[in-house]
């Protein structure tokens, strides 16, 4: 049925050009090599000249290997198939189940119209209480965890995939350790969060033009379920590996790179993944957390910037812990007003208290005398890091806030906490 | 009029696609291209020989070699008349709720909407008779549009001296429907509509003459109106790093800056905050007209998912239709947010011609570029001698939050008022977070010029002392020197900080300015304290501090307002000593 073109006449980085007609401008091809099949996607036309780059890497092609092309752009199936299930960025599975074809839709659709989204207002709970009680997450946000290698960001986004109160998670792994991949499918299957779960895999040891599907896979199939009225969270990691795999596409093909290798374009790349994060008026939504590593720990390298300039907030995660200083949901006033009545109170309060606690520290390590004040901010920094902060504790909002009341009224009277004479009446505990 | 010239598409790389033609061809006519059942808006941005190079505004994927392109001869136009107040349009003027309407949730690719419907019915009066002479964008008559009367001009194109040949009677009209009819000096006659279109990339002219701005734009943020302020018909920009706050600062200006009209270009930025302003704008009510501020706002989306090639004409559209308010003798603002955005799609689009670049990739026109957008800012003397103003307030956001990048710089050149917002500020919680230090501006505020100078100072000097204490602590520094500093911490936390979250805090009349401003000058930053020491220093600014703030959120001339001030002045007279004033 489609024509079968053998003629390639360059191959260079990931990228073949073949001589072909009436191809379609980012149309799907199939390389039939001696390794196997690969998908390939055409990037540019110039005239008989098509360019395609192979997501599969072009080792081991040869000019006279086989080009079909589809006729149509990257397509996958969508659907409640896709519950439990593991996959590839193209879509094929990586578990043992079946290939799916069915409920066919087509991935990097055209934006939402701005008209038709609504005010983000609804809360997503974590049971982690550095995001639910200090930096809450809210539908339809999209948040950046910032953070370097070696840091537990990849088991931050398995508690919140086990933990989350929401309906679908979706996850996009790009460049992801195998080890890190086993951990997140053995961790969701121990904890029976699997089933509600789609994996979308990529994995250090595949070729790194693979990964750029992984994102638009990802939130093309999220989408799908949003419009179906599905509170979707996509989580994706790692967000630069992705933006390196565009680095490197756009050097093969001869562009001028803008800053430190990336292309020009790596700000609207960016922007139209993550501002697939929806809350549609009439149906579901997308909730996106991505983490991306910043080379260096350094928050003005490209990709962390360009990231910062579309994300509604950040999360820094530094020495195990979200970082209450630095890390900010930029929607939360939106919902945290109306979850209980202290809890900005206990928002405020705990993290002003903690701020004089790292002051208090630093005093320490400088050798100053420490004064009653000061040793009740160390006793309450250290209950702090330990209850609240650890990524161990799985509490939900109620209990954190409670949790919160107690520490205070463990730690201090409540003249010293500066907190409205109101609020002490209504919440701190009596003895 | 003769067949349609067309041409065939020969390469596609992105959203640049090069068409073939036999024909003739037009530097930024607009083209569409034929892709089965949808057309494709492009525009042509460089010719070479017979190969027209565009820039499509949409999606390109599934774009074939060899399809055909049909050249328009038009430049990229709006459409200019009553009904554009309280819309909201795409870059390409697309209404997005009609589109949301026929499309549902998604923007359809090739979908491009009437602007203005063509069907609505105006009510014309006509304030000219037939037989008269009239220039181009001189007034024919008017219609009421919300709360304005929106003058029917002679097309702005027309050239020379026209006479009127016959004009409508008062009465109902709509878009499609003849208002009048023009003759000009070689007999040729034009028909006069309630609307007209005009290319976006070319500045409207029809004035007399364009003046130097003077008349301060009051914005009520005290930071900017009082030292470093913008003038009506001036030009100003905002860089900033991530979360520094420009947007919200644009927002707040756009709620409260005393102008006729708003018009917001929100250019390649979150979907979420243009659609805080969508949703929020049609509720809050204007305070001066009483009316939702809706109805003096035209909103331009054009969100960074959006085609990146309507990003850049998005700009333009907004400053055409800016104008085009502005010839009828209204005070226009326009808020660009972000001019990086639209210099990012110049820079992709010139990465695809294959265009030597400039500084960070950056085509070598950027500079121009930026200078001819705000230069089109400006107050005009209008034929019937009234006056229009058209200011434009930009955003930048540098990468890095590093000012020394082309953007930024690009834009300093041409800019006269810099309101630079720092990290350090926002991080503090200092809002909003201008940092007035680095900032500056080249217009003349209605504070007086000494007190202003002053306020200037004890800011530097609070800073230099600042650095000081870094280095040998509170103990090294003299008593003087510390009251300056404390002088300048009050300064800005009584003054410059506002509270967005106070009701009366987040707007200050020039009136209120002009009185506070007199009041610091005189009570706090003149006169000569004598404290104790640094701690009874420190203590009492504390509690004027605390008096202060109290004092920012009572309403203006209140009893309230008036109880404080009393309160204050009776700190100042009794916990010091006060020396005799030094005369500035």
């Amino acid at each position: 049925m489609h024509k079968l073109y053998t003629h390639i006449i360059q191959i260079a980085g990931d990228v073949i050009t073949v001589e072909a007609e009436d191809i379609g401008y980012t149309d799907i091809a199939e390389v039939t090599t001696k390794q196997g099949i690969s998908l390939a996607q055409v990037i540019r036309l110039d005239g008989k000249k098509v360019s395609l780059q192979v997501f599969a890497g072009s080792r081991g092609i040869s000019t006279g290997d086989k080009v079909r092309f589809l006729g149509h752009p990257m397509q996958i199936s969508s659907g409640d198939d896709l519950l439990g299930r593991i996959f590839n960025g193209s879509g094929q599975p990586l578990d043992k189940g079946p290939a799916l074809s069915q409920n066919l839709i087509g991935i990097g659709g055209p934006p939402v119209n701005p008209i038709k989204r609504i005010i983000p207002n609804k809360m997503v709970h974590t049971g982690i209480p550095m995001i639910d009680v200090f930096n809450s997450l809210v539908e339809s946000q999209k948040l950046p965890i910032f953070s370097i290698a070696g840091e537990p960001y990849n088991e931050l986004l398995a508690r919140i995939a086990i933990q989350a109160k929401i309906d679908i998670i979706i996850l996009g792994g790009m460049g992801l350790k195998y080890d890190d991949y086993l951990f997140f499918r053995d961790t969701l299957e121990e904890h029976g969060s699997l089933a509600r779960s789609i994996f979308f895999i990529h994995t250090a040891a595949d070729p790194i033009v693979e990964c750029l599907l992984v994102p638009d896979t990802s939130l093309a199939v999220a989408e799908d379920f949003a419009l179906k009225g599905k509170r979707v969270l996509v989580l994706l990691t790692d967000m630069t590996n992705f933006c390196d795999g565009l680095k490197e596409i756009s050097i093969t093909m001869e562009q001028v790179p803008s800053n430190r290798g990336y292309p020009g374009d790596i700000y609207t790349q960016l922007a139209a993944r993550y501002e697939k994060a929806v809350d549609f008026d009439g149906a579901g939504s997308i909730t996106i957390l991505a983490v991306s590593t910043m080379p260096g720990d350094d928050v003005t390298h490209p990709v962390p910037d360009n990231t910062g300039y579309i994300t509604e907030g950040q999360f820094y995660l530094k020495n195990k812990v979200i970082e209450p200083f630095g890390s900010l949901s930029r929607l939360k006033q939106l919902v945290n007003g109306k979850t209980r009545a202290d809890h900005r109170t206990i928002m405020d309060t705990m993290i002003q208290l903690f701020a004089s606690y790292r002051e208090t520290l630093e005093k320490q390590t400088m050798g100053f005398v420490m004064s009653a004040w000061d040793r009740k901010l160390l006793h309450y920094g250290r209950r702090f890091e330990k209850e609240m902060m650890s990524l161990e504790v799985n509490l939900s909002l109620e209990k954190a806030l409670d949790l919160g009341w107690e520490i205070l009224a463990e730690c201090f009277n409540p003249e010293e906490t500066a907190i409205k004479k109101s609020m002490v009446e209504e919440y701190w505990p009596k003895k | 009029m003769a067949a349609k010239r067309k041409g065939k598409i020969v390469k596609i790389s992105g959203n640049m696609v090069i068409v073939e033609t036999g024909d003739f061809i037009v530097q930024n006519e607009v083209a569409y291209i034929i892709h089965g059942q949808e057309r494709l808006k492009c525009e042509v941005i460089r010719i070479r020989g017979n190969k027209a190079e565009t820039q499509v505004f949409e999606n390109t994927a599934g774009l074939k070699i060899g399809e055909e392109v049909e050249f328009t001869d038009e430049l990229l136009s709006v459409e200019l008349g009553p009904g554009l107040l309280g819309q909201i349009f795409d870059g390409l003027q697309n209404p997005l709720p009609s589109v949301a309407e026929q499309c549902g949730f998604f923007l359809k690719r090739g979908v491009y909407l009437k602007a203005l419907p063509d069907e609505k019915e105006w009510d014309f009066r006509p304030s000219r008779k037939a037989g008269e002479k009239v220039r181009a964008g001189e007034k024919l008559g008017f219609v009421p549009e919300k709360i304005f009367q929106h003058y029917i001009m002679v097309p702005f194109g027309l050239k020379g001296s026209l006479e009127i040949i016959n004009i409508a009677e008062p009465g109902k009209y709509n878009l499609r429907q003849p208002i009048a009819k023009l003759k000009d000096q070689e007999a040729k006659v034009h028909e006069v509509f309630l609307k007209q279109s005009w290319p976006i990339k070319v500045p409207i002219q029809a004035y007399t003459e364009k003046l130097k701005p003077g008349e301060p734009l009051v914005t009520k943020m005290r930071l900017i109106d009082s030292l470093f302020p913008v003038a009506r018909g001036g030009t100003y920009c905002i860089p900033g790093p991530f979360g520094s706050g420009k947007t919200v600062l644009q927002q707040l200006t756009s709620r409260y800056a005393e102008v006729d009209i708003v018009i917001i270009a929100a250019c390649g930025e979150r979907a979420g905050e243009a659609v805080e302003t969508l949703k929020t704008f049609p509720e809050l009510i204007d305070p001066r007209t009483g009316r939702p501020l809706s109805e003096r706002t035209v909103i331009m989306v054009n969100t960074s998912s959006m085609p990146v090639a309507a990003r850049e004409s998005g700009v333009y559209t907004a400053v055409t239709i800016a104008e085009y308010y502005r010839q009828m003798g209204l005070n226009v603002l326009l808020l660009a947010d972000s001019t990086s955005r639209w210099a990012q799609a110049m820079r992709e689009m010139s990465g695809r011609l294959e265009e030597i670049p400039g500084e960070e990739a950056f085509p070598a026109y950027l500079e121009s570029r930026i200078a001819s957008f705000y230069e089109r800012a400006g107050v005009v003397r209008l034929n019937d001698g009234s006056l229009g103003s058209l200011t434009i307030g930009g955003t930048v956001s540098p990468a890095g939050g590093n000012f020394e990048e082309p953007v930024t710089q690009a834009t300093l050149k041409v800019v006269s008022a810099f309101h630079g917002l720092s990290r350090e500020r926002s991080d503090a919680r200092r809002y909003p977070a201008i940092d007035p230090l680095i900032s500056w501006s080249k217009y003349k505020s209605f504070i007086d010029e000494i007190q202003v100078n002053r306020g200037h100072e004890i800011l530097r000097k609070s800073y230099e002392v600042i650095q000081m204490i870094k280095v040998i602590g509170e103990e090294g520094i003299s008593l003087a020197d510390f009251i300056g500093y404390l002088k300048g911490e009050f300064f800005d936390f009584v003054y410059l900080q506002q509270n967005a979250y106070d009701p009366v805090d987040e707007a200050t009349s020039a009136e209120r300015q002009k009185y506070i401003f007199a009041f610091i000058y005189n009570n706090i930053l003149e006169p000569q304290f004598a404290f104790e020491g640094k701690e009874k220093a420190r203590q009492f600014f504390q509690s004027l501090r605390q008096q202060f703030r109290g004092w920012n959120s009572s309403a203006w001339e209140s009893k309230e307002f008036k109880e404080i001030e009393k309160e204050i002045s009776a700190i100042i007279e009794e916990s010091l000593v006060k020396q005799e004033k030094v005369s500035a």
